[in-house]
């Protein structure tokens, strides 16, 4: 077992490298730094200006050098100037003498970001605050909501309950986030369109809309009204794609044998499908559902957008749009060791359920 | 339990009565089961025999009405205790089911629930059906497991199923049948997934437990020898019809219906050879559903088929005068049954020639890390293959018999050039090749060295034709000059293995299975093989399309002078067709001679077992009965000295543990004899016959 993890361990680490290095290439292409140059330094920089601000910040270094210098693995870049020493570890608050030889994410600096000035581990510690609690929601409504979606339809393939929850699966995992989103708002939370007027003129809500359509005010204190939206939209979508999944374990599971040898035990149907099929019809989705949470984030990075919720989807869409490199890379760190570590539970998860592979 | 007050134990405990299934498609409605009755008196075995397709199965789940959602039953009863089951509702029936009808199943490990105890599984009979205590159900359900005589109860109901050996896992089927004391107990095929030394357990347990519970039984087999050994009666099924009903020894001594009699003739007994008794394959396929013949259904395959009779009309079972016997066909009567067979041309045995393949001190071993998911564990060496050693001719046909586990499979794939050797030498015409892998091997080698495998379904590709197969086997071995001599090559091919050459344009999906296996032997002797290894060739095939491939493989060997590896786990179809045979057992070749020296004392102990538990279909053969303890040893962890000391009834026989501490020298016994054992030259002289006639 310890052999296991510490090599899925190894695996991970080298996938974060990989990765890491991939968006770090990118996002440090010529273009995008004179980009960077001219909107850190004057728009109205000519060509040899963007040349020498970019040497006076370490930007003229090796690419290779530089991603060993955001890691920590190489000793920051230092340049003696006309205002003195300056480096990559070196800010007002810590002068050239104080300032430590390494400076990466190995160190716990995760860089200064450029659109809110301030450290990106205290900005993406916020947004990933925000978002946890998001996902926290979503997985609370989703996951019971599709897997009992999924064993009712699969329990008896073809019949009519089989049919309409099918239907529904289908057509929720058919409307992407976006477009639910959008239908969401209209028709709960807006003043002029949706149920929120007729209910607001026979005075059953206080406000003027059911829901709110913005969830900034969820940063602080979570209510139903403020956060119902964004939870359902990410959620239904999910929904629908574990619960066709469980559906399609449980039908399988239905035509086993040993659901037979149960039946002609004498065993109630309602026993046949608690005690002997649920336990095997949920090895498959349970995979399913720890991939969904990197999925999720896809989500989040729209209907944090939609609802104005800054949390990690919301800072990735304002690091992208605005050049913020420090910001994106730890961005990615993040979303690399999410898809990482639920994989590591998926596939652990996998050995518990399934007595037939459990560890020896 | 519900017990009908009414019920009389001299009256019939099942009795079906005209019973007809049919499935409906959206096509059209499928009969599957026609005019079916039979009758189970309390404490009767009745055995349902028949090909697969008959219906035998269908009889069984329509008895538990669990026909699925497109089975219906037509027509007729089926009265359980007096009691129709046809008309009952779901909550009545589910009392019924596992209390008083409790069913056996085909493959023990499909069966069991992968995530439940076996202890859960047990319990929960009675839990259910009399509201039994959890407490009282698992003493109840470790009672009967001691009772199925398993080893070690308290950890056996602590288990998962995967985790018992396959013929554990069918004896807690059977203890899971038995919970509950049923009055019925239906067997469908319960010993067709095991090695027939687990067969012969379970054959006894079920025998002993139905004595001693006096359950009555429905035992569906296609298998005769095993139906002659457990049931009193016996009804033969073909193509949705019983055609022959009866006690055993009637039906089989006295059958009236060409079926039977057919069946009977083409299945090979260990009593006899290919010269004293001739196979004879029914002709023609077994008929689709929907395509049944008008009259008779076995009418077209018939010999005795009268046109105007047989096909005029539906027949009716008719009283032949016996015990309870009747049978199917409007001239019982008329036929000579006692008439000998038609003598079929006698075939001079192939002359053996020189050696084209020798194998000295042959071993493969494999490595297998620990525990799979989870990695680490030390490694631990399966020795798959140990010391094998022989020689085999041209025109010879050496059969290599063990059960699975044996490592008859690792050797073919050795020989084969899929694997390669760990150590020992294979001589392929005096050209050492065990350590050159297939892809590295010389095309002429690859295409004198060919194999026929065992499931027919699975290796032919399914979206080529027959032809282009064929035709890509000789493209592979570089024969023909052009595409043309190809195709007239593969025709040629198809005329030998006995196929129409329409089937050249056919796919594999139009093919029943013996012929697809007729398509694998083709594909085999495309490049002229030298040596054919049939792994199992006839295994996966139904008995009366086992005759006809086996005679096709040893016309071809005739015409050919091919070298024929028969592996097998079917004593039977060995002593009928092979020259010599090796016993193998846990990688080791324990017993090696020609087939007369095998069949005959003095045997290796296991050969002894082996032959012991082979069904015989036979009611003038006796057997003596030996049925070994336990499983076959896991190959990873073989037991010390002897591998076959741990289920060895003369292992007392050899003084002072010599068994447990070496493992026993090569020794030749008579010319060509060789046995792998300690015991002395005096007690083997003294074994007696396994098998033997009965006094006429």
């Amino acid at each position: 077992m310890l052999m296991f993890l510490l090599r899925r361990f190894g695996i991970m680490v080298l996938t974060a490298l990989c990765l890491t290095f991939i968006v770090f290439f990118l996002t440090n292409l010529t273009p995008n730094l004179e980009k960077l140059a001219r909107s850190e330094g004057s728009v109205r920089m000519s060509d040899e200006q963007v040349t020498s601000w970019l040497a006076q910040n370490g930007y003229a270094q090796p690419l290779v050098v530089r991603y060993g210098e955001w890691l920590g693995v190489m000793p920051g870049w230092t340049v003696s100037g006309a205002e003195g020493v300056t480096g990559r570890c070196i800010d007002s608050a810590t002068p050239a003498e104080a300032a430590p030889r390494f400076c990466g994410i190995i160190q716990g600096d995760w860089g200064q970001s450029s659109v809110f000035k301030r450290p990106v581990s205290e900005i993406l510690g916020r947004a990933l605050g925000a978002t946890g609690w998001l996902m926290l929601w979503v997985m609370i409504v989703m996951v019971p909501s599709a897997l009992a979606l999924g064993v009712l339809a699969g329990m008896r393939e073809g019949s009519r309950t089989d049919r309409v929850l099918s239907t529904v699966a289908i057509a929720t995992t058919a409307t992407p986030e976006y477009v639910s989103g959008v239908i969401f708002i209209v028709i709960f939370a807006s003043a002029t369109a949706g149920v929120s007027p007729m209910l607001a003129e026979m005075g059953w809500i206080e406000g003027r809309t059911l829901f709110q359509g913005t969830a900034t005010s969820a940063m602080d204190n979570i209510t139903f009204w403020n956060f119902g939206l964004p939870v359902i939209t990410v959620a239904l979508y999910g929904m629908g794609y574990i619960a066709r999944m469980t559906r399609a374990s449980m039908t399988e599971v239905m035509t086993a044998q040993y659901i037979r040898t149960a039946r002609l035990k004498g065993v109630r149907f309602r026993d046949v499908v608690i005690r002997h099929a649920l336990r095997n019809a949920l090895i498959a989705p349970f995979t399913v559902i720890m991939l969904q949470f990197p999925w999720l984030l896809n989500g989040v990075v729209i209907v944090e957008t939609l609802f104005n919720y800054k949390g990690f989807g919301w800072t990735l869409v304002q690091g992208a749009g605005n050049n913020d490199i420090e910001l994106l890379l730890a961005c990615s760190v993040v979303a690399v060791i999410v898809v990482l570590v639920t994989q590591l539970i998926s596939d652990i998860g996998y050995a518990l359920l399934n007595p037939r592979i459990r560890i020896s | 339990m519900t017990t009908n007050t009414e019920w009389d134990p001299s009256q019939p405990i099942l009795e079906i009565t005209n019973l007809s299934i049919s499935f409906f498609t959206r096509l059209r409605e499928i009969p599957a089961v026609m005019d079916f009755s039979c009758t189970v008196m309390a404490g009767e075995a009745m055995g349902l025999v028949g090909e697969s397709g008959c219906g035998k199965s269908t009889v069984a789940l329509a008895v538990m009405r669990d026909l699925g959602k497109n089975g219906r039953i037509v027509a007729g009863s089926i009265k359980f205790k007096g009691r129709d089951l046809t008309h009952m509702g779901e909550e009545e029936l589910r009392k019924i089911r596992g209390s008083e009808i409790a069913m056996i199943y085909q493959e023990p490990m499909a069966s069991l629930n992968p995530a439940m105890t076996v202890g859960a599984q047990l319990a929960e009979v009675p839990m259910i059906h009399e509201g039994m205590s959890k407490s009282d159900a698992w003493k109840l359900a470790r009672q009967i497991v001691a009772d199925v005589r398993l080893p070690d109860p308290d950890r056996i109901v602590d288990a998962y199923p995967h985790q018992l050996s396959g013929g554990q896992q069918q004896r807690i089927v059977i203890a899971m049948a038995l919970m509950s004391k049923p009055a019925l107990l239906i067997l469908d095929e319960p010993t067709t997934a095991l090695d027939v030394t687990v067969e012969a357990g379970i054959v006894d347990l079920v025998k002993e437990l139905g004595k001693k519970y006096g359950t009555s039984m429905l035992f569906i087999s296609h298998n005769l020898g095993l139906v002659l050994d457990v049931c009193n009666r016996l009804c033969v099924m073909y193509s949705g019809e019983a055609v022959e009903t009866g006690n055993v020894g009637e039906v089989f001594d006295k059958m009236r219906h060409p079926y039977t009699q057919a069946l009977f003739r083409s299945i090979p007994l260990p009593t006899a050879d290919k010269n004293s008794r001739p196979l004879v394959a029914i002709p023609g396929n077994f008929p689709l559903p929907h395509e049944r013949p008008n009259g008779c259904n076995f009418g077209p395959r018939c010999d005795y088929f009268e046109a105007g009779r047989c096909d005029a009309g539906e027949v009716r079972m008719g009283d032949t005068g016996g015990d309870r016997h009747a049978s199917r066909c409007v001239k019982f009567a008329e036929i000579d049954w006692d008439a000998p067979l038609v003598a079929v041309k006698k075939q001079e045995k192939t002359p053996v020639g020189d050696v084209v393949l020798k194998m000295e001190d042959l071993r493969k071993y494999y490595e297998v890390s620990g525990s799979s998911l989870f990695g680490g564990g030390a490694q631990k060496v399966v020795k798959a293959n140990e010391t094998l050693s022989f020689e085999a001719r041209e025109g010879e046909t050496l059969a290599i018999v063990g059960e699975s586990g044996c490592g008859k499979s690792t050797f073919a794939k050795v020989l084969m050039g899929l694997e390669t050797a760990t150590s020992g030498k294979i001589f392929l015409y005096n050209q050492d090749i065990q350590d050159t892998p297939i892809e590295k091997r010389a095309v002429d080698t690859v295409s004198s060295v060919q194999m026929v495998f065992q499931n027919p379904f699975d290796t032919l590709n399914p979206s080529m034709t027959v032809g282009r197969q064929v035709i890509r086997a000789l493209e592979i071995f570089g024969e023909g000059a052009d595409d043309a001599a190809r195709h007239a090559r593969m025709l040629e091919l198809l005329d030998l293995v006995k196929l129409p050459r329409e089937f050249a344009d056919r796919m594999p999906r139009q093919l029943s299975g013996g012929q697809k296996q007729r398509v694998g032997i083709a594909r085999a002797f495309a490049g002229d093989a030298k040596i054919v290894v049939a792994d199992e060739p006839v295994s996966a095939l139904d008995v009366s399309v086992q005759a006809a491939v086996t005679d096709l493989l040893m016309e071809i060997q005739r015409k050919n002078r091919t070298t024929l590896l028969f592996i097998s786990h079917d004593l039977s179809i060995v002593r009928y067709l092979s020259d010599r045979v090796m016993v193998m057992y846990l990688g080791h070749v324990v017993e090696l001679g020609t087939t007369d020296q095998v069949f005959s004392p003095p045997y290796h102990p296991y050969t002894e077992a082996l032959l012991s538990a082979v069904p015989i279909a036979d009611t003038k053969v006796i057997k003596k009965r030996i049925v070994l303890d336990g499983d076959i040893p896991s190959a990873m962890n073989p037991p010390p000295g002897c591998p076959f000391q741990t289920r060895c009834r003369w292992k007392s026989q050899v003084p002072d543990g010599l068994c447990e501490r070496e493992v026993p020298p090569v020794r030749h016994l008579a010319t060509g004899h060789q046995i792998k054992c300690h015991l002395s030259d005096a007690v083997l002289a003294e074994m007696e016959p396994v098998i033997t006639m009965k006094e006429t």
